[in-house]
């Protein structure tokens, strides 16, 4: 898939950065709630973006990574609970302790292939909440209590809310994390890394050392969903173990499926999607039960599930993919 | 002693839960080369089915014999309608597919029945059956209805020309076609049955975990650990890891126990059961990927 045309990225990076600042002209359409929203959206991006890389850009399948988001909000929730360290501090840390964890995941996933990577990942995500209540981890992580945490606050005596500054802190975040993704993809190791996923025995004869690109955008990616655990730890203030359970998973695999695998872009969309579901479920219910009359609440789950084997029927690509390419057929490019 | 006995006997009975479960994996892996995610959520569904016919005033074995029913209808129409038509896609589609059968699966359980646990019954009557202080008549009668179950589909497999198609169409889709085995319709059966088993699987753990629409992740994720352990492409195998890592499963916890109770210091306990499965899982993955009794693949480079 080709890149996102450059203007409109500008366009909607200038957008990104103005609409918060319209709030004293339309108090109730850029509510703080609103703004609290589309930064855990750009959270979900981050995270869908890390999944992206791994699975989309490199091929390997991975139904785990709601465990290097769990590790990722635990390392900056601990630090910031036992260390005092200011939040801002975290994600570094975050991203350094994920991408260990990563790289180390990585070198047995090194012999697996597709289905049994899958299998390892699957049972990962299983077991994660359990490893997290572990007795001897309890000092530290909380147990089942988990740990309660301060909101990020205003630095600099800025003139903004903190709900605004948790969207601007996201925000340049996850500009930072795409710009540098963007860069990788577009520079030799990245070509090197898809020529893997497309051409696994082609891209070992040309000398690409495959063992280490594998483990290494193993690791890259676990700390790009791990920086974006850290941000969710210190946006909602408060990680529990039960939160990070096999369908926090599944929401990331939502967000790369509906977004493309194997698009920057389409990642943001994803991710900006399943949490937009997740949000609605309950108008959602509501609507079933009350306009269609049916009996039973629907739940975000049953759209997801629904949604995921659909694209897969009508749009592989996913929907950016898709609309892509029905734009293409209108305009009569072919090729 | 006497606490060793019990842990081991409750291991069976655990690991026959697991060798179900693990067999429906490895009926479907055998024929389709594809690993079933939703199987644990299909058969909690089915699970779910008995127990709405039994609040409506059936018996238990009825219930029981009609939600196995429902599961073979509810899989043939799954293999039929949703994954034949992937039959050549890659395999992060297929993945994709089973993911979310199992988001559908779960969250429409909870959907109709609700999230709240709900008890579930014994159809084992609780005097004279089973042996005192070694094995509860529940656990005992899971054993027996799991082997029964098992034996039933050994026979099927071995003695019965449709077993024999089917085993067929498994080994060799081309050469069975052309002896006039119909090896779609052989697929979708492996896939009815498949289902059957996991929902007896599913019915027979309710008494033990309690209804509700999560019960089976940890459940399936042993099911994986016991499919590998005895080598994924080997049905007999699963059915053996199955108990073999029940047991083991049991016997961790027990050690745990006893090197608490001995030094006092914890290591591992009931607490830790999802995690040693995942190291079974990754354990045998990476250094046996083959299992026990699986077959070497060897691919031609």
């Amino acid at each position: 898939m080709p890149a996102f045309p450059k203007k409109l990225l500008w366009v909607l990076l200038a957008l990104a950065f103005l609409v918060p600042l319209l709030h004293p002209l339309f108090p109730d359409v850029v509510s703080g709630y609103r703004l609290f929203l589309v930064s855990t959206m750009i959270i979900a991006a981050i995270a869908v973006l890390g999944l992206n890389l791994l699975t989309g850009f490199n091929g390997q399948i991975s139904l785990g990574h709601g465990a290097f988001y769990a590790v990722g909000a635990y390392t900056a929730a601990v630090l910031m609970d036992h260390l005092n360290m200011p939040y801002w501090a975290t994600l570094p840390c975050a991203a350094v302790v994920c991408f260990i964890v990563g790289y180390l995941f990585g070198l047995p996933a090194l012999k697996l292939e597709g289905h049994y990577l899958a299998l390892a990942t699957f049972a990962l995500a299983l077991a994660v909440p359990q490893i997290l209540k572990y007795k001897w981890l309890e000092g530290m992580t909380g147990g089942v209590q988990g740990i309660v945490l301060n909101k990020p606050e205003v630095p600099f005596g800025l003139p903004l809310s903190e709900d605004q500054w948790l969207y601007y802190y996201c925000l340049i975040v996850m500009v930072v994390l795409y710009w540098a993704a963007a860069n990788m993809l577009n520079s030799r190791s990245g070509r090197a890394m898809m020529a893997i996923r497309d051409q696994y025995m082609a891209a070992d004869t040309m000398g690409i050392d495959t063992a280490l690109y594998k483990t290494v955008t193993f690791g890259i990616s676990a700390a790009y969903t791990g920086i974006a655990g850290a941000l969710s730890a210190s946006a909602i203030a408060f990680v529990a173990p039960d939160s990070f359970n096999i369908f926090l998973s599944i929401k990331f695999l939502i967000g790369l499926v509906v977004g493309g695998v194997g698009s920057l872009a389409g990642s943001v969309a994803g991710g900006i999607f399943y949490v937009l579901v997740d949000n609605s479920a309950q108008a959602l219910s509501l609507f079933v039960r009350n306009d269609l009359g049916l009996p039973f609440d629907l739940s975000a789950y049953t759209v997801f599930g629904v949604l995921l084997i659909a694209l897969m029927y009508l749009m592989p690509m996913g929907i950016v993919g898709g609309v892509y390419l029905a734009w293409r057929k209108l305009r009569g490019v072919r090729g | 002693m006497e606490q060793f006995i019990q842990q081991l006997a409750s291991g069976l009975a655990n690991g026959a839960i697991y060798a179900c479960v693990a067999l429906a994996l490895v009926m479907i892996y055998v024929s389709t080369d594809h690993i079933n995610f939703a199987q644990g959520e299909m058969a909690m569904f089915s699970t779910y089915i008995s127990w709405q016919l039994m609040t409506w005033g059936l018996s238990f074995w009825v219930a029981f014999i009609a939600a196995v029913a429902f599961s073979f209808v509810l899989g043939v129409i799954i293999e039929r309608a949703i994954l034949r038509p992937l039959h050549n896609a890659p395999v992060l589609s297929i993945i994709v597919v089973f993911i979310g059968l199992l988001a559908i699966c779960n969250s429409m359980a909870g959907a109709i029945w609700s999230y709240l646990i709900k008890e579930f019954p014994s159809p084992f009557p609780k005097s004279s059956f089973g042996i005192a202080g070694v094995i509860g008549p529940h656990q005992l009668g899971v054993v027996v209805v799991t082997l029964i179950v098992l034996g039933l589909l050994f026979v099927f497999f071995r003695y019965t020309p449709l077993g024999l198609a089917m085993r067929a169409a498994a080994q060799n889709p081309q050469m069975a076609r052309l002896v006039g085995v119909r090896v779609d319709w052989m697929l979708a059966l492996g896939w009815g049955l498949a289902a059957s088993v996991g929902a007896v699987a599913g019915i027979m753990v309710a008494h033990i975990v309690y209804l509700d629409p999560n019960m089976m992740g940890g459940i399936l994720l042993y099911a994986f650990a016991s499919a590998l352990v005895g080598g994924i492409s080997n049905p007999g195998g699963a059915v053996l890891g199955g108990f073999i890592v029940g047991v083991l499963e049991n016997m961790v916890a027990f050690a745990g126990n006893q090197i608490e109770k001995a030094t006092g210091i914890y290591i591992i306990g009931n607490g830790e059961k999802l995690t040693v499965a995942l190291i079974i899982v990754i354990t045998v993955l990476t250094v046996k990927p083959a299992g026990l009794f699986g077959r070497v693949v060897v691919k031609r480079v």
